[in-house]
């Protein structure tokens, strides 16, 4: 392996063992993580779960109590100028101006780097062009998320953190950002993204790390999180005729089976389906009305933390 | 060029209410205090001069000044900071400094603007006398006047919305008391003279009606503008906070 190649290789951002306190509570406690170049990395947990004070600590915002930081081999405790020429932010609680217009405000915002990116072309990439006279106080929420995430990366950095980008957005909007987030990693940009959406960390990251109450609970793919609660499944259909319960919690692969009415609800893991038909047409009875759910992110985070997310 | 002064030149275009407020206030209570006909006569207390000729104007000059650096300028930043704006900001590596001096610069601009109104409201309507040594009077103007807005500059720093305005005008009285706004610095008694002489706005008042008699100021006080220019500067960038 070459100089280059493993130099590639090497994690954009290690964070070991981060602590935060603040007066009365402790926010982050002995949270560590690494991202690797070109992933797109989710902090995924309920809100005050210290989710934006791990990042405000990886982007220098907020001084940390305890733990290491480095973010392209750069402590953000020693030299905020140099981490913020590698890393751009866009954070929940930051505004502009009312009365700034959209290409001002890039514009402004290039003229705080060496090597800027042309901002034109950035605002046509966030789809800003036609509101490129507009004051920020004209913009509608998800115009304004845009343009924050166009000012986070005018100064093309290697990382980009952005918290809650989708938060208050229409769904048409939300998936139009969801879309930029990957041409945004498509163009060779590290992201780091915090979250509470469950459906937005499963579409879009590579990784999370699932934190609540400060605490790092896992840190896996998304489909690693959901099978660590053993990949579960979930049957409900309507049987065509009675049948004895046992016939299916015999079944290695059905962990649990519940009448719910005329129906019928099978959990279990894997060829659940297949086994769980099988048994049935052995006996003549036929699953009507059949619908599959996969266990999902969701799902995880309350049987790896024992809450719900919301 | 700093982009950040061209930015806030426009905001403050596009928002002129503040601005004509600091521009206007000064001029009104010129004309209007200088309707009292006492001083409209000369007077021994300023070398037989009339109260209207340098005394009046100079200390108006004062008041707008000091209502910038108190007010307008803190209470810009300290919004700024409350809304986010410089929290957005600091996620750059942009230097404080850059946009402290981006807010001096447009301060001194809109400052001089109004003493440049004050001084010839004064010629037209009181016959007052335009500086003798206008030079003199420019340098002293840009100076001092940059001085008391690099203070203004520490408050904005430090204060958040909420006490930017009490901090602004608790220290703007006491300032505008040593200039002589209530006593002549003439007839102030000597202890209270001496701490005039420091306080950076008596050494500006000063030397503004000495540049207006045509005489060149003291170089101790141009002196303490500097020195308080510099110090304040440095203060400002150093207590700086982003959020």
């Amino acid at each position: 392996m070459g100089v280059a190649s493993s130099f590639l290789a090497m994690n954009v951002i290690e964070v070991a063992n981060l602590s935060k306190r603040y007066k009365d509570h402790v926010a982050v406690d002995d949270v560590s993580f690494t991202v690797g170049p070109g992933e797109i990395f989710g902090i995924l947990g309920p809100n005050g779960a210290g989710k934006t004070t791990t990042v405000e600590c990886v982007a220098g915002l907020r001084e940390r109590d305890g733990g290491t930081v480095r973010v392209a081999g750069i402590d953000p405790a020693d030299d905020k100028a140099a981490l913020h020429r590698v890393l751009g932010v866009q954070l929940q609680s930051a505004a502009l101006p009312e009365k700034i217009r959209v290409w001002e405000a890039l514009d402004l915002y290039a003229s705080f780097y060496d090597d800027p990116a042309d901002w034109r072309e950035l605002m046509e990439r966030v789809g800003l062009a036609d509101k490129r006279d507009a004051f920020f106080s004209a913009l509608s929420g998800g115009q304004r998320q845009r343009l924050s995430v166009a000012l986070a990366l005018v100064g093309r950095p290697r990382v980009a953190v952005l918290d809650e980008l989708t938060t208050g957005l229409d769904p048409q909007a939300r998936r139009d950002t969801w879309e930029l987030v990957e041409q945004i990693r498509d163009s060779g940009v590290t992201i780091v993204l915090v979250t509470h959406f469950m459906e937005e960390a499963e579409r879009l990251c590579d990784r999370i790390a699932l934190i609540d109450a400060g605490r790092l609970v896992a840190t896996d793919t998304p489909d690693g999180l959901v099978a660590r609660i053993g990949g579960g499944q979930r049957m409900r259909f309507r049987p065509s005729a009675d049948f004895d319960v046992t016939l299916l919690t015999a079944l290695p692969e059905v962990g649990d089976v519940l009448r719910d009415g005329g129906h019928v609800v099978v959990t279990g893991t894997g060829d659940l389906v297949p086994a769980v038909t099988l048994a049935l047409a052995a006996h003549g009875v036929v699953p009507a009305e059949l619908r599959v759910d996969q266990a999902t992110l969701d799902d995880a985070f309350v049987a790896l933390t024992g809450r719900k997310l919301r | 060029m700093n982009k950040i002064l061209l930015v806030e030149t426009k905001l403050f275009l596009r928002d002129p209410l503040a601005g004509a407020l600091a521009l206007l206030l000064p001029v009104g209570l010129l004309l209007g205090i200088g309707q009292i006909p006492d001083l409209r006569k000369p007077d021994p207390a300023f070398g037989g001069e009339r109260f209207v000729d340098a005394q009046l104007p100079a200390t108006m000059i004062l008041l707008a000044l000091l209502t910038s650096a108190f007010t307008i300028l803190p209470n810009a930043l300290a919004t700024y900071r409350e809304h986010g704006v410089l929290r957005r900001m600091s996620t750059t590596p942009v230097h404080p400094a850059r946009l402290l001096a981006a807010q001096l610069v447009l301060n001194l601009v809109v400052a001089a603007l109004g003493a440049l109104l004050i001084v010839v409201a004064a010629a037209l309507v009181f016959g007052s006398r335009l500086p003798g040594n206008l030079a003199g009077f420019v340098l002293v103007f840009l100076l001092g006047a940059a001085a008391l807005l690099a203070l203004g500059l520490i408050i904005a720093s430090v204060a958040n919305a909420k006490a930017a305005p009490a901090i602004g005008s608790v220290s703007m009285f006491p300032l505008l008391f040593l200039a002589g706004m209530w006593i002549p610095r003439e007839v102030m008694p000597d202890a209270l003279r001496t701490v005039s002489d420091y306080s950076v706005v008596g050494p500006f008042i000063a030397a503004l009606r000495a540049t207006w008699a045509g005489d060149w100021p003291e170089l101790s006080h141009l002196a303490v503008l500097a020195a308080g220019l510099a110090v304040f500067c440095a203060l400002a960038v150093r207590l700086f906070r982003w959020q």
